[in-house]
């Protein structure tokens, strides 16, 4: 089951004639002549989709919460900044199919009453931002945008904004800060941006798959996509997946296949490279907990663990994980976590917007004691050390960006604590090159 | 509305902040606060300091909120209950803060003009602990001089943003800011570029640290050595309210008057604060009112100005032993203290 990438392969679909053949602006037709924006909200509740972006808020629910009042003007902000590491599904869309992501822009801000929109796009993806333009101006042609869009007296602006380099701008209030043409600090809530974002006024923040969505849920109903999927994790979901699979790449799945059968079947990743086997996950981008092989394929209570938001949070923080952005990051027995986990808290550190002193201190003092444990000079308090520390971030920051740095170093060490020990242990073995530690017993052990 | 910080009922108007409420409870209840400064539009939330624990969210939602929330920037509601002093997980996550604070700081009070009316030293006076627990080196600037009147000491500097508001709200023409991001950023007026400007002094009394001192004061003395008087000018720019600071019959800086919380409610030009250095400049008003537990009023003013009994109470409290189980062993060959 595909919709966002049914038609993605096609020979010239980033071109308007072509991605029209193959049934697009449909839902711009059918919105905007047969529907009133309440009547769209009301599908897209329907739905059940939830936020791509990373929190999983239900994505109707959001848009019910943006205060109406008179004479202010509203915003859609497309959140593609996407800087999440192992994250690359909105890049993939855009690049490839730019006309689905502004489908659904025209759509979902009629639905908001917005006229004008913006997408928020990071600055090293300067072409995709070329190629974002470029289809607007032929969407605009054709009159699909600016004034009196198809005759239905709806106007609507849409702009492309770049990014400076910054992950924090991904955070929805600190894109809005740099979209104002400020420092992309992240604000204090309340309030949020449904009451006061974008210039003060009433803002909706969405990511680019989110918005993506919503043409289809206009075109087949509201049901029709929450028949997809399992439970509350309706539709379907980009899953970018890098790392040691067979089949790296971006994949559109429909939620609630196992991760199992994600990772080894032909039709999905294929499997682990030849020869080596599975050790550790990182299922939603770098700022989720990473995961063992035993608990990324199966739950505590023994089922099989599926892509799906309920399942991959089974068992909470202790034995689960969550689905985030779908940045899915395989690692086999070769991977270092000591390793990834200063790859990982180095970005933080780098990342830190620096308003808070949580997050500003305790990013670089994680850093700073996993480099010193990662190159043989760590001490048997560090370990201990960095769960407080993490602990001491998490909760007490400004926006999430404190979390996201604090889960991946205290996911690491609960459940690959033998590791951490062992570099401490054997600081010379630790330090040679490709030297990696083995679990007697594990099942990715050689 | 009321509210009930730390079981002590008030009644405040709506739209008062936890802080607010707090302060007007009294200064052994109200959270510290490194970064909010109430005459500056839009400061607080930032060093979560002032962190507190709702316990109940208002009369008609009694529910927790589920993290702590920045006393300084959340809004009473009525009946909501909160716990400040007497909450262990506030008082545990405080240590943190001030940990985090002092992780990148030079702890260099001796040689830094700052000591003794240094809030960062209240801080981690009352709610740290003795013990470092980092071997990490500490990230290091280079001091720059902001024009011709302010040295920035960024080593210092704990990113409250106070300046940062001053500069944008009380002087017009903004060439103040943070550049960078994370533990790296810093205070820069871009290309180190002269701040002039009426107000650009005030910077230095905002700053709740040494970061921002004044180039006419460095090094001259002291705080506790010199004494405080309120005095007054006819200014055509200012108030003209002041704080003199002698050092015998030598004014060796003006400052801005500060409340009991450390804020200046009415901000002063350069020329009061750098270029009236004589007591004919100025009608005196008689001495300032400094708290009782503050170093400043050692030795001063007999017990006329503040009642001693709450601040010796308070110091009595809040002492704390030395924590010097470190290995002295390699100071041997002297006579050990103790
Ligand atoms: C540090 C940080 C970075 C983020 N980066 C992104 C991002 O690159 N793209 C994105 O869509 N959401 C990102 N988010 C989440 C957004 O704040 C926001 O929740 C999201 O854009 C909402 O859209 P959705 O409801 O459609 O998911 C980030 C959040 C944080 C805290
Ligand atoms: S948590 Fe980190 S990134 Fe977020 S506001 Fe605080 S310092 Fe900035
Ligand atoms: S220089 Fe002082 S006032 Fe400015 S941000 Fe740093 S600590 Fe705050
Ligand atoms: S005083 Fe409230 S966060 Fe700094």
């Amino acid at each position: 089951m595909k919709i966002l990438t049914e038609h993605i392969d096609v020979q010239g679909i980033e071109t308007i004639d072509v991605f029209r053949k193959h049934g697009g602006y449909a839902a711009v037709e059918k919105a905007l002549k047969k529907m009133t924006p309440d009547e769209v909200t009301e599908e897209v509740k329907k739905s059940g989709l939830r936020g791509r972006g990373g929190a999983g808020f239900p994505m109707g629910m959001k848009w019910s919460f943006l205060a109406k009042p008179e004479g202010i003007p509203r915003y859609l902000v497309c959140n593609a900044d996407e800087s999440e590491p192992g994250t690359f599904k909105d890049h993939y869309l855009m690049m490839k199919s730019p006309h689905t992501l502004i489908e659904g822009m025209i759509v979902s801000s009629y639905a908001l009453g917005a006229n004008t929109s913006y997408i928020y796009i990071r600055g090293e993806l300067m072409y995709v931002a070329t190629i974002l333009e470029k289809a607007i101006q032929e969407a605009r042609d054709k009159g699909l945008l600016g004034k009196n869009i198809l005759g239905s007296g709806y106007d609507l602006d849409l702009h492309v904004q770049l990014g400076g380099g910054a992950y924090i701008c991904g955070e929805e209030t600190a894109l809005l800060e740099s979209l104002e043409g400020k420092r992309g600090n992240p604000r204090n809530k309340p309030p949020f941006p449904a009451v006061k974002g974008l210039w003060q006024c009433p803002t909706v923040v969405n990511n680019v798959e989110s918005i993506a969505a919503t043409s289809w849920i206009v075109n087949n109903g509201g049901d029709e996509y929450a028949k997809i999927g399992i439970g509350r994790s309706t539709g379907t979901k980009l899953i970018s997946v890098s790392g040691h699979v067979r089949k790296p790449g971006v994949y559109e799945l429909p939620l609630g296949i196992t991760v199992e059968d994600f990772i080894y079947a032909d039709e999905w990743c294929g499997g682990i490279r030849d020869g080596h086997k599975l050790k550790a996950v990182v299922a939603g981008g770098s700022s989720v907990p990473i995961l063992p092989a035993e608990l990324i394929l199966k739950t505590t209570n023994g089922e099989n663990r599926l892509m799906s938001y309920e399942s991959l949070s089974d068992g909470g923080f202790a034995t689960g994980t969550m689905l985030g952005s779908g940045g899915f990051v395989v690692m086999d027995e070769t991977t270092c976590i000591v390793h990834n986990t200063l790859t990982f808290g180095r970005f933080y550190h780098h990342e830190s917007c620096g308003q808070c002193s949580p997050c500003r201190e305790g990013t670089g003092w994680m850093d700073k004691v996993l480099y010193r444990i990662e190159h043989g000079q760590g001490r048997q308090e560090d370990i201990d050390l960095l769960v407080d520390v993490a602990k001491k971030i998490e909760g007490n920051t400004i926006c999430p960006l404190g979390d996201a740095a604090a889960w991946p170093v205290a996911a690491a060490i609960r459940h690959f604590r033998d590791e951490f020990e062992w570099h401490i242990n054997h600081p010379e073995k630790a330090t040679q090159k490709g030297a990696v530690f083995m679990r007697e017993g594990a099942s990715w052990s050689l | 509305m009321k509210v009930t910080i730390d079981n002590i009922t008030i009644d405040v108007e709506p739209g008062t902040t936890i802080m607010n409420a707090a302060r007007q409870i009294g200064p052994h209840i109200a959270p510290p606060a490194m970064c909010y400064y109430e005459p500056l539009k839009a400061s607080g939330g930032k060093c979560r300091g002032c962190l507190v624990k709702v316990t109940a969210g208002s009369e008609k939602d009694p529910r927790p909120m589920p993290k702590l929330v920045p006393s300084c920037i959340t809004q009473v509601q009525d009946g909501m209950i909160v716990e400040n002093t007497i909450n262990e997980q506030v008082l545990e996550t405080r240590k943190g803060i001030v940990e985090f604070l002092l992780l990148n700081h030079p702890l260099d009070c001796p040689v830094c003009d700052q000591a003794g009316e240094c809030h960062l030293q209240d801080f981690s006076f009352e709610h740290g602990v003795s013990k470092t627990r980092t071997v990490e080196e500490r990230n290091t600037f280079e001091p720059v001089d902001l024009g011709p009147y302010i040295k920035l000491n960024m080593n210092r500097c704990i990113l409250c943003y106070r300046c940062v508001y001053t500069a944008d709200q009380i002087t017009d023409g903004r060439v103040h800011g943070v550049m960078h991001r994370g533990d790296h950023a810093e205070i820069s007026t871009y290309i180190e570029k002269a701040i002039d400007n009426d107000f650009s002094g005030n910077v230095i009394d905002v700053c709740p640290v040494g970061a921002l001192t004044d180039k006419t004061y460095r090094f001259k003395s002291r705080v506790w050595f010199s004494k405080p008087e309120d005095a007054s000018c006819s200014c055509g720019k200012c108030s003209g309210k002041v704080t003199l600071w002698y050092r015998g019959d030598e004014v060796i800086r003006v400052t801005a008057r500060k409340n009991e919380w450390g804020e200046v409610k009415e901000f002063i030009c350069n020329t009061c604060r750098f270029e009236r250095k004589k007591t004919s400049d100025w009608t005196l008003e008689g001495p300032t009112k400094i708290a009782r537990n503050s170093v400043i009023s050692a030795n001063k003013y007999g017990a006329s100005t503040i009642k001693p009994a709450f601040p010796l109470q308070q110091a009595a409290e809040q002492y704390k032993k030395i924590d010097d189980s470190r290995d002295r062993s390699f100071l041997a060959p002297q006579k050990q203290l103790n």
